[in-house]
This record gives structure tokens, sequence and C-alpha cells, in this order.
């Protein structure tokens, strides 16, 4: 079931359907925030339209707000107050929030329960900004990159919460820039990148259904100039070479192709002292429809620049 | 997470949905609980907080002291006894500490955290989040008016307003605090968090200083005229006048009304949640 539409950033147009779990993937600076605060209704869009759980988030916003969770990207929090008061006056605002103990402990939140919000660790932070958008009992919860510099045990715990949100019928919208994340979570992915969709799909639609699809040659030894080009055109393969002794070939990788890099390989009388195979991954989807070298190197240079323009 | 808690029974699922623990059941709290949550919140993140004790209760208590014993020692001298002058006067400090340099800090360091981001998509309405302001500054006010009413009387004070003066006293406090507080949430609504702190304790000091809120606006000779025009000498002469002098000073009610206008005319136009 389709509950909204939305146009957003630059001709950005994405359904959620309910009960389902989304995550709009894209390197730092792509709009994946301004995506979502448009749909919180902090930000009213220029031209198109956007309508969350049918309503309009900027002119419906007191009917609207009650019904959605939201999380934003830090903050949010008195300095000086508790985390567990936090929590309790979040849940004072609703007439019928979760059970503020259950929340405090699948959240890992009751360790650090007295802590004044600005001693506790970032991933408390994010634990606890997490449980203030979902306290409410919201049927539609925005996370604007839940996980962001939780370790690995936080980590686990918010993708089991998102993923029990979504079993009790909860609609989740989240950022994210980590592929791992969107892979594991998400019913859905929207790949956006400069405020616009590139790609929208499953994460195995994305990744083409997991089909072995790189194969990875190191050498012993490097062999004849060409040798490498010669094979990749036999084989059909795009071929990427790293150094003298190791390649890499993307295309359908199955028993024949292994055969015919074996006969190869006699051919120049030099054993492979490495052939792996790998899997489509969505980072390398996301590469391939971006044309970025690499997520890091792009998130890297967006953030630095809207760095030195907001200074 | 190593406990996995089973679902429990929270609340009365609505009709037709599935019963989870996190089973969508959204609903804003009443209005009235709403903001009580957050005046509740705000008093007590005023009241924990060292500095902004310090300006609420501390200064105007020192000053109150000082000013009492100091002044018999350095000649001073008023139309009345010390204590009846000044303990008005530091109950006006009081409330421009709370409803000034307090709320701007406070406000600006919201902004700054993205507390009042986040309240924006929260259940609470604007209306909401200025009522519960005002609900805390009223309930510290009441704290401050207390502590310092008893260290004036403890020091000789004798408050004789009568039935006019006490509800002349009552319109400047609180016009005194909606002047004060409009002109913080201007202030702290588009200024950066730093410089809404370094610029509401000074306002406060300069104020404090040569405003006419402790001293009364004829001790500071030719220039007691146009003190009486800013906020702080139209709240420190109106809480005289009532509690001194028994009487109503509508010139001063009249111009911190005008404070007031302009200070949410300001704040309206400038202020930004972020």
């Amino acid at each position: 079931m389709t509950y909204g539409a939305t146009r957003a950033v630059d001709g950005l147009s994405l359904d959620v359907a309910r009960g389902s779990i989304t995550a709009v993937l894209g390197p730092n600076g792509a709009g994946k925030t301004t995506t979502l605060e448009t749909c919180e209704g902090y930000r009213r869009p220029q031209s198109g339209t956007v309508r969350v759980l049918g309503l309009d988030p900027v002119a419906d916003r007191r009917e609207l707000l009650p019904r959605i969770g939201v999380m934003l990207q830090g903050g949010g929090a008195w300095s000086g107050v508790r985390a567990e008061e936090m929590l309790r006056h979040v849940a004072k605002l609703h007439a019928r929030p979760l059970d503020h103990d259950l929340l405090v402990e699948r959240l890992g939140l009751a360790e650090c329960g007295r802590t004044p919000y600005r001693r506790l660790s970032g991933g408390q932070k994010q634990r606890l900004a997490l449980a203030m958008a979902v306290v409410g009992r919201p049927e539609l919860v925005f996370v604007d990159e839940p996980t962001a510099g939780m370790d690995p045990q936080a980590r686990r715990a918010t993708w089991e919460l998102l993923e029990e949100l979504r079993r009790d019928g909860v609609t989740v919208v989240l950022t994210t820039h980590y592929m791992d994340e969107a892979e594991r979570l998400a019913d859905v992915v929207h790949i956006i990148d400069h405020g616009r969709l590139v790609a929208t799909g499953s994460p195995s639609e994305l990744t083409r259904g997991g089909r072995v699809s790189t194969l990875r040659v190191v050498l012993e030894r490097p062999v004849p100039e060409g040798a490498p080009q010669a094979l990749a055109e036999e084989l059909g393969a795009s071929l990427q070479v790293l150094d003298a002794t190791s390649l890499v070939l993307s295309g359908p990788a199955d028993a024949t192709t292994l055969g015919r890099v074996a006969r190869w390989c006699e051919q120049h009388d030099v054993v492979p002292v490495q052939l792996s195979l790998g899997t489509r991954s969505l980072e390398d989807a996301f590469l391939e429809l971006t044309g970025r070298e690499s997520l890091d190197a792009a998130a890297g240079e967006i953030g630095s620049s809207l760095d030195g323009a907001a200074r | 997470m190593s406990a996995e808690p089973t679902a429990q029974p929270l609340a009365e699922p609505t009709a037709g949905s599935a019963a989870g623990t996190f089973s969508p059941d959204p609903a804003a709290a009443p209005f009235r609980a709403q903001v009580l949550a957050q005046a509740s919140m705000e008093a007590r993140l005023l009241l924990r907080n060292g500095e902004q004790l310090l300006i609420a209760l501390v200064i105007p208590v020192v000053v109150l002291v000082g000013g009492v014993l100091g002044a018999e020692r350095v000649g001073l001298t008023f139309s009345a006894p010390v204590a009846d002058v000044l303990t008005p006067g530091v109950l006006a400090l009081a409330v421009m500490s709370t409803s000034f340099t307090s709320l701007a800090i406070a406000t600006g360091f919201e902004r700054r955290y993205g507390v009042i981001k986040w309240l924006g998509a929260s259940p609470l309405p604007r209306s909401g989040l200025l009522g519960g302001k005002v609900l805390a500054l009223l309930a510290v006010e009441v704290l401050q008016v207390v502590v310092v009413s008893a260290v004036g009387l403890a020091l000789g004070w004798h408050p004789t307003p009568g039935a006019l003066g006490l509800v002349g006293a009552l319109l400047a406090a609180v016009l005194g605090t909606s002047a004060f507080a409009s002109l913080a949430l201007a202030m702290a609504g588009s200024l950066r968090a730093e410089a809404t702190l370094a610029g509401a304790n000074l306002v406060y000091l300069l104020l404090m200083a040569g405003g006419a809120v402790v001293l009364p606006a004829d001790a500071y000779g030719s220039a007691g005229g146009w003190v009486t025009w800013l906020p702080s000498g139209a709240l420190g002469e109106s809480l005289r006048a009532g509690l001194l002098h028994g009487t109503v000073d509508p010139v001063g009610l009249a111009v911190l009304a005008v404070w007031t206008l302009a200070g949410a005319l300001l704040t309206a136009r400038t202020f930004t949640w972020e």
C-alpha cells in the first residue's frame, strides 16, 4: 500500500509502503537530510508536493506530528538533561507512550540513565534519539543516520529494534551511508546523489540477485603486456589492472570463465597465487550508478566543500 | 541485548492493529499536560544550572545584603529606610535575571543543541513551548521572590503596599517578565549561542549598574529621566511605586507593555529554529 509520494530536492520522486523499511542511501551532501526534513515539515518544498500519511507536512503539521517519530542527526536534547529524564519528558507529550523501562532496556540506556546528555557517548546519544523518536508509538518514523558513530553491538541492537518496529507494523524511513545497513534492513533502497534519485529497488534487485560477478586474480609474476586485455576480451568482461601482477575482471563468472582463466595461466606459464570470486555489493552498484571512484572519497569531498561553504 | 523481553500488553491496542510491542497507537497528550511537562522540565533545568542559579539567586541576595549594609557605611541616604528602597529594586533585578538573562541563554543553547528543532517535530505546538517557558519563568520567579523577600525582611524591610500597591507590583512583575522575555527570545532567536551568552550577561550587568533597577531613577541625577524609558527602569520604578509607595505607576507599566510588543514583533520576524 502506498501512503505518500514525495517530490523533493531536485526532481526526486519516491513512494514508501506502509510497514516497510525504506533506506535513502547516498553520500554526505546528497540530499538525504533535506529529503527527510521536507517530509517532517521543516522545509516547504519550492515546487512539487509532499504527502506523508496523506497529509501535507507543513499545512497539516498539528495533525501529522503526533503520528510520526523523528530522529534528528545529532542533538535534540538539552545538554544538562539526564538521559532517562529526557525520555520521560518526551513520553509525557504523547497520550499512550511505550513503556519507559522496556525501551530503556532494549536500547541499552539503563547504564547511562542518570548521565547528563553532554556526557553521553556518541552512540548513547544516538540510541536516546531513537528512543525519543519511537516512544510515542508512531505509525511512521524518520531516522537520520541511525547508527552513525555506534559500536558494533549498539548497531546490532538498533537494527534489531528497527526490524521489530517493522514487524509490528511501523513504517521506517531511514537515511544512511552504510551499505551494509541498507542491505540488511531495507525492503526498498533509494539511492540518491546530488539530490536526484539514481536507482530504486530491493537490495537484491540492486545487486542483481547477489550473483558472482567479479573475479580477482593475483599472479606470481607479471605477464607480457596485452595478455590481460586479451583475456578480458575472450571472456567478454571488463578489466581493471591494479598493478603488474593483479587484475580484477567484472562480468559473468562461472565454471567456463574459470576454465578459461586457468588455460590462460597455462599459456603464459604463470601460477595464480590468489583467485577470488566476489558478488556485486550495494557499494559496487552505488559506485557504478553514480560514477564515483569511492564512496568515502565522494563523501569526504562533498563534506569538506559543505564545511567550507558554511564557514 | 541478551535479555529479549517478550511482547507485553502496554496499552489498549486500537481496533484492527496487530498487538505487538511497538504497534502504532499515536496520539498527542492533552495540551495542558504537554505545557505542564514542558514547564516543569524547563524550570528544573534552569535551577540545575549553576551559572543560572548564580544569576537568579546569589547575585540578587548579595546585592541586597551588600546594598543595605553598605549604604549606611558610605553614607548613601534615601527618602525611606534603605531596606524599603532596595528590596523592591532587588526583586526587579531578580525578575530581570530570570526573564531576560536566564531565558536568553537557555533558549540560545536550545537552538544550538537542536532542542527547539526537535520539539518542532514533536506533538508540542509552538504555543505550548512558549506557554511552558512562561510557566517555568513564573515558577522560578516565585522562588526568587520568596528568597529575596525573606532576606529583605531579615534586613528590616517593612513593605506597606496596601491592596492597590500589591496590584501594581504584580502587574509590574508580569509585564516586566513579558517585556524582558520577549527581548530575550528576540536575542536568542537571531544570534549564535555564544553571542547570546555574552550579550545577555553584558546587558544584565549594564542594566544592573545603570538601568535604575536596584537604585531609584532619581539616584541617577540628570540621567534619571531617560532611564525610566528602559525596561529595567520601568520595571524598577513600577515595583517601587507598588511596594514602597502603595501606588500604581501607569507610565512604567505602559513602557513595559511597549517593550513587550516591540520584543514580540522582533521575535516573530527574526526567530529561527536552528
